[in-house]
């Protein structure tokens, strides 16, 4: 295979290779946090920014830690130390420094703690053997598809909520699901311009 | 033949295989921790900060949610959920030094409240010089420690508890309202919980406090009062909370009860001087099933006694053949009607169960009493 490009890789997490629309990770607080555009928009930003920050520590833990001791079977349990340590740092730091941006982004980092998108990403930049560089666009850009698929059902929910009416037997989760396997169907679309996996 | 030498090189190769991997996985863990430890010492350490509660002003550490400085300063903010935004008790109206409302408050507050500045005291930290305003009743909520002195079966299944303060030693109270009863952890139950309870004693008794206490099948704290509970030990509770107490008026008094509700109404009764009593002309409708469900009926006949003005007048709605029962029959909200007629000028005290609270609501209602002066205290 041939070694792709940083912008390849960061557009391609973002579109064709989306980690919620085509991975189906990180499903729980995207069903249950997407009922308005502002909240969804925090929780949003919030995992772009772990999922960058936890790629990049997570690709040092492992090559620089893990792959030297032979240990790399331990990857799961060290990424999620990793990973709730780091967010519990950030909240912290988030805490201290800003309280808009706390108000904003700081009270949804307790809930990324157990998303599995972003365990998710930690161990896609492993299978899929990136470097430091792809790791850190990989990360961003995994983020931003993330971002970009909550706010276009948070789009579609509040729009809902307000005019249309729902069969009971479909009412929450049901119909988001569905709105969901379309949206992910129309990211098929993009599929065809370039593959990463 | 047996290699000797290849013995303790294969244990310790197994060893070494357990070690650096246990050890490996230890030591990121706290190198992780130990990070949190120094950011947690530098990052959340605001200092000493004043705290202004009403007119009063706290010297308090900042950095913690605004519910737990509180309790730290031994003023006590109702909550029941932990600190977990979810049960909204714990609503104090913030005057200066907290940011904008958080995303975890706001499904919990109305409009009214949010433009109010009411917000959620255990979501907020205290991190600047703040100033809050609480009802001033919150000042005289404690953390009791009390001696159980005596437990009396009133019926089968209400018991009367009486126990003497340790500390502090005095509590001062108004007669009608109720304490949280912390229940310890006690054989299965691994939980300590709080339960609601109305003060039944004399309010000018300010060394101890009366509880009546209907037992709740499957219920943590009741089980722990009537099975593990003995004379002699210590319990701990806080309080006094709540607005159900007696208005101060000359209205005629509708009172109503139902099992262990009699007890707020019994402190009331207690709390008034005769002369109020001529006065305020207290009739009190007490409901219960049968005659085993009936208590302290020898109590409140010597009371009207000595009150000129008190009517007591229990109601047994199924009573037994063998009760031998000459008193009044049927649901207290059938009873009632036979007494009062036009209610008008007088003020209504409900305590009991939800059903029976609604009706009487309804009934008092119709026969005349304005809803605003109809205070009830429901047992949920």
């Amino acid at each position: 295979m041939e070694e792709l490009g940083i912008f390849v890789i960061f557009f391609a997490s973002i579109f064709t290779s989306n980690i919620l629309l085509t991975n189906f990770l990180g499903m729980c607080s995207y069903l249950s946090v997407s009922r308005e555009l502002k909240t969804a928009w925090g929780l949003g930003i919030a995992v772009v920014f772990v999922m960058t920050v936890t790629s990049v520590a997570n690709y040092f833990v492992y090559y620089h830690l893990l792959v030297p001791l032979n240990l790399e079977y331990l990857q799961y349990i060290a990424f999620i130390v990793v990973i709730a340590a780091l967010v519990q740092l950030v909240e912290m730091i988030v805490d201290r420094v800003s309280d808009r941006l706390y108000a904003a982004l700081g009270i949804f980092l307790p809930l990324i703690t157990v998303n599995c998108a972003i365990l998710g990403s930690s161990l896609f930049l492993v299978i899929r053997k990136y470097d430091l560089v792809q790791s850190l666009a990989f990360g961003f850009g995994s983020g931003l598809g993330w971002l970009l698929a909550i706010m276009a059902l948070a789009g579609i929910r509040s729009k809902m909520a307000r005019r249309s009416k729902v069969i009971p037997a479909l009412e929450g989760p049901g119909i988001v699901l569905i709105i969901t396997g379309i949206i992910a169907l129309g990211f098929i679309g993009f599929s065809g311009m370039v593959q990463i996996n | 033949m047996v290699n000797v030498f290849s013995i303790p090189a294969f244990s310790l190769a197994g060893v070494s295989g357990f070690l650096v991997p246990a050890l490996s996985i230890a030591s990121l863990a706290t190198f992780l921790a130990v990070l949190i430890l120094i950011a947690e010492r530098y990052l959340m350490d605001y200092g000493e900060v004043d705290l202004q509660v009403n007119d009063k002003t706290f010297k308090v550490k900042g950095g913690n949610t605004l519910l737990n400085t509180l309790k730290e300063q031994k003023v006590f903010i109702p909550s029941a959920c932990g600190g977990r935004a979810t049960c909204a008790y714990c609503k104090v109206k913030a005057l200066s030094g907290f940011p904008e409302i958080l995303p975890t408050e706001t499904p919990l507050l109305t409009k009214e409240e949010i433009k109010d500045n009411v917000r959620l005291s255990c979501q907020i930290k205290v991190k600047t010089a703040s100033a809050i305003q609480i009802p001033e009743e919150l000042f005289n909520i404690r953390e009791y420690t009390a001696t159980c002195e005596s437990i009396v079966d009133l019926t089968y299944d209400i018991r009367l508890f009486r126990f003497q303060l340790i500390e502090p030693p005095h509590i001062e109270y108004k007669a009608g309202q109720y304490i949280q009863f912390q229940s310890p952890e006690y054989g299965d139950v691994s939980e300590s919980v709080y339960r609601a309870y109305s003060m039944c004693g004399d309010c000018k008794d300010k060394d101890q406090i009366e509880l009546m206490v209907r037992r709740v099948p499957e219920g943590i704290a009741t089980t722990y009062m009537f099975d593990h509970l003995r004379v002699g030990e210590q319990v701990v509770f806080t309080g006094p909370f709540g607005d159900f107490y007696l208005r101060d008026t000359d209205r005629r008094m509708i009172c109503v009860a139902g099992g262990s509700g009699m007890a707020p109404i019994r402190s009331i009764m207690l709390d008034m001087t005769s002369e109020q009593i001529e006065k305020r002309k207290p009739i009190f409708f007490f409901g219960a099933r049968a005659k085993r469900d009936l208590f302290m009926v020898d109590e409140w006949r010597e009371m009207e006694e000595r009150n000129k003005g008190l009517t007591f007048v229990p109601a047994l709605s199924s009573p037994e053949p063998d009760d031998d029962w000459d008193g009044e029959t049927g649901r207290v909200t059938e009873v009632i009607p036979r007494y009062v007629e036009d209610l008008s000028d007088c003020e209504g005290y409900l305590c009991g169960s939800p059903g029976l609270l609604n009706a009487c609501v309804d009934l008092l209602i119709s026969l005349g009493i304005p809803e605003e002066r109809i205070y009830y205290d429901k047992f949920e």
